[in-house]
Parts: structure tokens; C-alpha cells; sequence
């Protein structure tokens, strides 16, 4: 055959090896099918690792009882026992090195959501002890009379 | 046999080149080797929300975003919460302030006052990812950036997303976002950081009453696994065939 009909054949043939070369060099190794479809399961194993080591902030109410023992005897016989110690104290994060110390939430507006009444029935919303929070002191902070550790009032008489 | 000097460098350098391209580079899978590498993994992460038990107090969607780095201020989130206000009417007034950050502490949807006697239901629904077995999301992806792991959760490979947005607009429950600080596509990774750790979702640890639930929806003996297939469980857009893996009690018509 003639060699111009061949040229653009090899013309073709190289640009194809390139493509395939920079493929191999730019791709990571671990680039992969890790599981059952081409579809779903085409990617960098790495990547998994990657979330993995993702940092965790909120440590859980276990976590704070290691030291803090005598705030969470405090909470058990409320009935906040079920609500989580970061959930108003801001998530531990490395405390006690970093953050040192953690910032409480003793804001009305944290109470509020929850105990702000919403008439909304078969919600379990409906059943909280609510307030009206226009009505109820308004602008004043809830801690000012309720410890939030045992919010009842008549507890700590 | 004839050799020009001019035949003999074109054929050394065609054959230098040959020579120096890596076989891997030619290398296809086949669907048996695909098939091959993978074993039967034991878990299958699952997640159960029961609407009955949601207060509307979003701590849940706080703790999502302090924990997995969305920033705080501005209108994206992993989680959210919506809340549903069906009226006598037959009118439902739905809303999610901020995906519920802050909480409801207002009967006020979208500035409308609804009368407490008009209310005939009301509730609040959490959402997430489904972490769908058929994710559309993963199949539009033209980069392999997104995936299914071996435990069923879809996740993004932050290094290899383009941002393109494919992703954003294929899924069907608009779970996903661009993240504007690693110029990314993003979602909920059901904490995928957590949940290998032998912990719960930051959502589920965070939830004061149980609305929000994680299991292994292969061990039998895990209680999602027993509330999904004991109790009446409905799943988000089923006719979309993602098959999502976040199963919801007391889902009504109303909610989208």
C-alpha cells in the first residue's frame, strides 16, 4: 500500500498510544472496580481511606463522663438524661487540650427549640412541656430560673 | 537488503517509542475480573427515621455541620428538616428556615399565621442522602469521582471531583451541594468517618429521641434491621427505582 493511504493510520495509531500512556502515568495505581459494577464501583481506593480519617468533633456523652462524672449523675434523674452533653455544650472536639475549654449554649433561643409550643398533633412536638415564648418572661434567659440539668422547678426547691 | 539512513531513524524511532509504552497502559477489565475482586461484604449501612418522634429541634442538621465541616452560615447543608402543616382545607403549608438549624420555635410558615383549630396534622421530616443501591448521582459522574463503597455508602473523592455539578442536578432528592470551600460537589456521608469507628452518625448522636436511627441492615439482629422489616417502612420517591436505603415510619402523601 501506498505510504500516504498508511500515514494517517500510524497518525492515529501514535496519538491513541499517547492517550494511553498519560492515561497510565496520570491515573493513581489504585484506580479501580472495588466492588461488584463498572458503574458504581469505579474508583480510588484511596478515596475511601481519605473519609475515614476524616476528624471526628462530637465525641459523645461517654466521652464527657470520663471526667465529668459528677454533671452527668446531675442530668440522670431529669429528664434531659436523654439529650447529649455537646448538644449545649458545643461539640469536645481534642478537649481538654484543644478546644481547652468549650463554650456553653445558654441561650433561650437552645430551650426554645424544643419547648416552644407548636399545636401540631401526632407529633411528638405536641407533647413536650411547652410555653408561649412571647408570653412566657419574655426575653429573659430560661437559666435564670431553670437549671438546665434538672429544669423542674419544684426540684429545686 | 536496502537501508536508507533516513528508513533506519524512522524505524528506530518508531520502535523506541513502542518499546517504551507500558503494557498496563493497554490493559481493559473485563467484567469477570471486576466481578472477581469483589468478596460479600457483611455490612450494609441503613437508616431509619421515624417521623413521629421528630420535635423540629435541629439539633440534628447543628451537629451535621459542625461535625463534617459545612459552613455554618450559609444555605447548604448535608441534613435538613422540614416541617409539614396540613390544614382542614386540604391546603399543606411546608417550610425548612435555614434546613431547620435553629430549630421551630414559630407557628409561623413563610409569615402565615395557621390557627391551632385549622391544624387536622403536622409534622417534621428529616432528610438526607439516601445512599441509594441504584445512585443516579454516581452513574452521571463522568470522572469516577463518586462512588459506592463496599458498605452501600455513596461518597464523593474530593482529590478527583471536578465540579462539574452533574451529580447536583441527577440526584432525585436534591441531597447535594457544591461546597464552596474545596470547590467540590458534596453531601452526606451517613458520617462515614463515624460509622467505620463504631459510631453513630453525628444526626443519630445528636437526636434526643430517637427520630433518626443507623444500623446494619445485614445483621439481622441489629434493631433498624428488625424495625424495617417488622414495622410499616416507606422510602422517599421509590418510582425513581434508586432504591434508597433510608426508610421512613409514618411517611404521609404530603411530603415530596
Amino acid at each position: 500500500m501506498k505510504n500516504h493511504v498508511l500515514r494517517p493510520l500510524f497518525a492515529a495509531m501514535a496519538l491513541v498510544a499517547l492517550i494511553l500512556t498519560a492515561r497510565a502515568i496520570m491515573v493513581p495505581p489504585d484506580f479501580g472496580v472495588h466492588g461488584k459494577s463498572f458503574t458504581y464501583n469505579f474508583y480510588r481506593a484511596g478515596a475511601v481511606s481519605d473519609w475515614k480519617n476524616f476528624p471526628v468533633s462530637y465525641k459523645g456523652s461517654t466521652y464527657c463522663v470520663e471526667c465529668h462524672n459528677e454533671n452527668a449523675e446531675s442530668i440522670a434523674a431529669s429528664k434531659h438524661r436523654v439529650i447529649q452533653c455537646e448538644n449545649c455544650h458545643g461539640p469536645a472536639r481534642n478537649h481538654p487540650e484543644d478546644p481547652e475549654t468549650l463554650t456553653i449554649n445558654r441561650s433561650r433561643d437552645l430551650c426554645l427549640r424544643c419547648h416552644a409550643a407548636l399545636p401540631y398533633p401526632g407529633s411528638l412536638r405536641s407533647e413536650l412541656p411547652a410555653i408561649d415564648p412571647a408570653e412566657h418572661n419574655p426575653g429573659e434567659a430560661c437559666v435564670e430560673c431553670h437549671n438546665p440539668h434538672n429544669p423542674n422547678l419544684e426540684d429545686m426547691e | 537488503m536496502k537501508c536508507s539512513r533516513r528508513s533506519f531513524l524512522k524505524k528506530g524511532l518508531g520502535s523506541a517509542v513502542a518499546a517504551s509504552l507500558p503494557l498496563s497502559s493497554f490493559k481493559f477489565l473485563s467484567p469477570a475480573e471486576a466481578r472477581a475482586a469483589v468478596g460479600d461484604p457483611a455490612v450494609r449501612w441503613g437508616f431509619l427515621v421515624n417521623t413521629y418522634k421528630c420535635v423540629g429541634c435541629g439539633m440534628c442538621v447543628k451537629a451535621c455541620k459542625k461535625e463534617n465541616g459545612v459552613p455554618y452560615d450559609l444555605p447548604i447543608t448535608r441534613t435538613w428538616v422540614e416541617r409539614y402543616v396540613i390544614t382542614s382545607d386540604g391546603e399543606d403549608h411546608i417550610d425548612s428556615p435555614a434546613g431547620g438549624r435553629d430549630g421551630y420555635t414559630s407557628p409561623k410558615i413563610e409569615g402565615k399565621d395557621i390557627p391551632a383549630e385549622e391544624i387536622t396534622k403536622a409534622f417534621f421530616v428529616p432528610k438526607l442522602c439516601n445512599q441509594c443501591a441504584n445512585p443516579a448521582c454516581v452513574q452521571v459522574c463522568p470522572v469516577g469521582a463518586t462512588f459506592q463503597t463496599e458498605d452501600g455508602v455513596v461518597l464523593i473523592d474530593r482529590t478527583w471531583c471536578i465540579g462539574c455539578g452533574y451529580c447536583i442536578m441527577a440526584c432525585p432528592y436534591g441531597v447535594r451541594f457544591f461546597h464552596p470551600v474545596y470547590k467540590v460537589a458534596d453531601k452526606c456521608t451517613f458520617c462515614y468517618h463515624r460509622i467505620t469507628k463504631g459510631m453513630k452518625s453525628a444526626c443519630v448522636q445528636a437526636c434526643p429521641f430517637g427520630a433518626r436511627q443507623i444500623g446494619n441492615l445485614k445483621d439481622p439482629d441489629d434493631p433498624v434491621t428488625k424495625a424495617i422489616l417488622t414495622e410499616r417502612v416507606a422510602v422517599l420517591k421509590d418510582e425513581y427505582g434508586t432504591k434508597p436505603q433510608v426508610f421512613y415510619i409514618g411517611l404521609d402523601e404530603n411530603v415530596r
